[in-house]
């Protein structure tokens, strides 16, 4: 009996002592990502606006947004263009460029990985392509353009509605080789050289079919830690935006669903009805996440 | 060099000498890309203002100046809130937030892979869940609880966030999860170690690798933190705010502007210089399962 008792009292003890270890992180993250994102979920079946009690509306926002919000609609297509060209294309290029890269040696490896990252860190760096996009004769792109006579009159590039998202997605794309371009960097690093001499064996002659039958299969992991790193920052296109072409964009071009969050959240302090952007903005990316990595354990078969 | 006779002519496995060229050029003028905008913000930011304004543009600079770093200077310090102020802010927030974050995720990677204890798998499942979305989904609700936690205008706001950063947590938790046999921790424990000796004198000295990486994905966000919701305090702002105003300022800011953009780009690729091997071994076994 006492026997038992002392037993479920250490196992007792053992299990505080885990409790020690992760509470001070998970008060962090339940106070400041778990409940917001059920605060918002709740939120987006009010009409809360910071001043007054909210009240339960059903599922009015959501009939709204989709049904009445013109420019949400349009906010929707333009995230998708630029998530469609930032999520999957930069995904490749990261993949590709890794995998040029790991045939380097070591010293000029780590010169061409910077060259390649350096992008993604350097904070507002990306605010020169406004400098080069800049739509009078001074801005690098036009004059360059005119002197070479392909243009004769500036193009005035930030405030045309077909240019917008072009230039945004091109921009995104510069700074987008990020955390995952250096996970597919360690990836193949990772993988033991004495598989390609086995994939040469087996009959494998060129290095697409090593990439595709050897390479890939085996970098799985990264490549979907990868993924899901790229689904997350190439639908949360936003700051690019605000900065390269203005708030709101001529006729709403390049406005995007972060966009049209910051407007109802941060200026009309419609926090229900933002709550219910921010509540489909969250399961889109979340549903991404599912078909991707669907779509990735594909690989190699 | 010694030069060798009967050089191997033989190439690597499966490599062509056609792909190499072709993979090398097409390497090549993707990198000029991604390095040329760097360039001309470095060569513009040491532009006399009559070259920025030069018709044909010039891609690099003819008579360099400093003129406009002591300009961003003068412009800074003009401001009702010093200069060094900012400095102060940024870097306050960067290293003391970081530093939370690699001790309060490694604590909790250290209980959730070694440890058996209830919960450890819904939380762990909880956390990967949440690496799939953005923080832009959260900013709302997260303004009301700074709100309710008084935290509006303190710096806390942007410091105890990070610390529940969640990437770091999982990096952490894999590489701990490959690097640290469970033989060594019951060696410990059977000479008599605390769960915290063990912590602290055994599993983090084995990690390192993986803390510097967590340090530098922490204070690249931290260090690049620009304008929030939750502070309105101007002596509370960060210089990546107080850079931002400079082109708020107009075209004829365009050289102080590049100034800033450098000299901010410079902390964040320092360190990932210096770091960049750990980083690289860390996100080599941090892969996710299917």
């Amino acid at each position: 009996m006492t026997l038992v008792k002392s037993v479920k009292r250490r196992q007792l003890r053992k299990e505080a002592i885990s409790w020690a270890f992760v509470l001070p992180y998970l008060s962090v993250f339940f106070t400041f990502t778990l409940l917001p994102v059920l605060t918002s979920i709740f939120l987006s079946f009010t009409d809360f606006n910071l001043l007054q009690t909210p009240n339960f509306v059903g599922a009015a926002n959501y009939v709204r947004l989709f049904l009445e919000d013109d420019v949400f609609i349009k906010s929707i297509g333009n995230t998708f263009l630029l998530a469609l060209i930032t999520g999957p294309l930069s995904y490749m290029l990261c993949l590709l460029f890794a995998w040029f890269i790991n045939e380097l040696k070591p010293v000029v490896r780590a010169i061409v990985t910077l060259v390649f990252y350096a992008p993604s860190i350097s904070g507002n760096m990306y605010l020169i392509w406004q400098v080069l996009f800049s739509g009078d004769a001074y801005g690098y792109i036009n004059g360059m353009l005119i002197n070479l006579g392909i243009i004769t009159e500036p193009i005035i590039w930030l405030r045309d509605t077909d240019l917008m998202l072009p230039i945004i997605a091109l921009v995104a794309l510069w700074t987008s080789l990020g955390t995952s371009f250096l996970t597919f960097i360690a990836g193949y690093q990772g993988v033991d050289k004495s598989y390609y001499e086995a994939g040469a064996v087996d009959g494998i002659t060129n290095r697409w079919q090593e990439l595709w039958y050897v390479t890939l299969p085996l970098m799985k992991p990264q490549m979907l830690l990868g993924a899901v790193l790229s689904i997350t920052s190439s639908f949360g296109v936003g700051a690019i935006v605000t900065s390269m072409v203005g708030f709101p964009s001529t006729d709403y071009a390049a406005h995007t669903i972060i966009n049209h969050l910051e407007d109802f959240g941060t200026i009309r302090y419609e926090l229900g009805y933002a709550s219910a952007i921010a509540t489909v903005l969250f399961l889109i990316m979340i549903i991404s996440n599912i078909v991707v990595r669907r779509l990735i354990s594909k690989v190699g078969n | 060099m010694k030069i060798r006779k009967g050089r191997k002519l033989n190439r690597r496995l499966n490599r062509s000498l056609g792909g190499d060229v072709a993979i090398n050029s097409i390497l090549f003028i993707s990198g000029l890309f991604m390095l040329l905008p760097i360039i001309y913000s470095i060569s513009s930011s040491l532009k006399p203002l009559d070259e920025l304004w030069i018709y044909p543009p010039r891609f690099f600079v003819r008579n360099p100046t400093m003129k406009n770093y002591t300009d961003l200077f003068s412009i800074l310090s003009g401001s009702r809130v010093p200069f060094t102020r900012y400095v102060f802010n940024t870097i306050f927030i960067s290293v003391v937030g970081t530093l939370g974050h690699v001790i309060l995720s490694s604590m909790c990677a250290y209980a959730l892979c070694k440890h058996r204890f209830r919960g450890r798998n819904i939380i762990f499942n909880i956390i990967v869940l949440s690496l799939m979305f953005s923080t832009a989904v959260t900013t709302i609700p997260n303004f009301i609880i700074m709100s309710e936690l008084k935290w509006v205008d303190t710096l806390a706001s942007l410091i105890i966030p990070a610390f529940g950063s969640s990437l770091g947590l999982y990096l952490m938790k894999q590489f701990m999860e490959q690097m640290i046999p469970d033989s060594v921790l019951e060696a410990a424990r059977i000479d008599g170690a605390g769960e915290f000796l063990i912590f602290s004198r055994i599993v983090m000295p084995m990690v390192k690798p993986a803390w510097l990486t967590l340090i530098i994905f922490s204070f690249q966000g931290l260090w690049n933190m620009g304008p929030t919701t939750y502070i309105f305090r101007e002596d509370l702002k960060t210089l990546n705010y107080a850079m931002s105003q400079i082109l708020a300022g107009g075209v004829t800011r365009v050289g102080a502007s590049a100034a800033a953009s450098v000299i901010m780009m410079i902390v964040p690729v320092t360190l990932f210089v210096l770091t960049q091997s750990s980083i690289v071994e860390t996100l080599s076994i941090s892969g996710m399962k299917e």
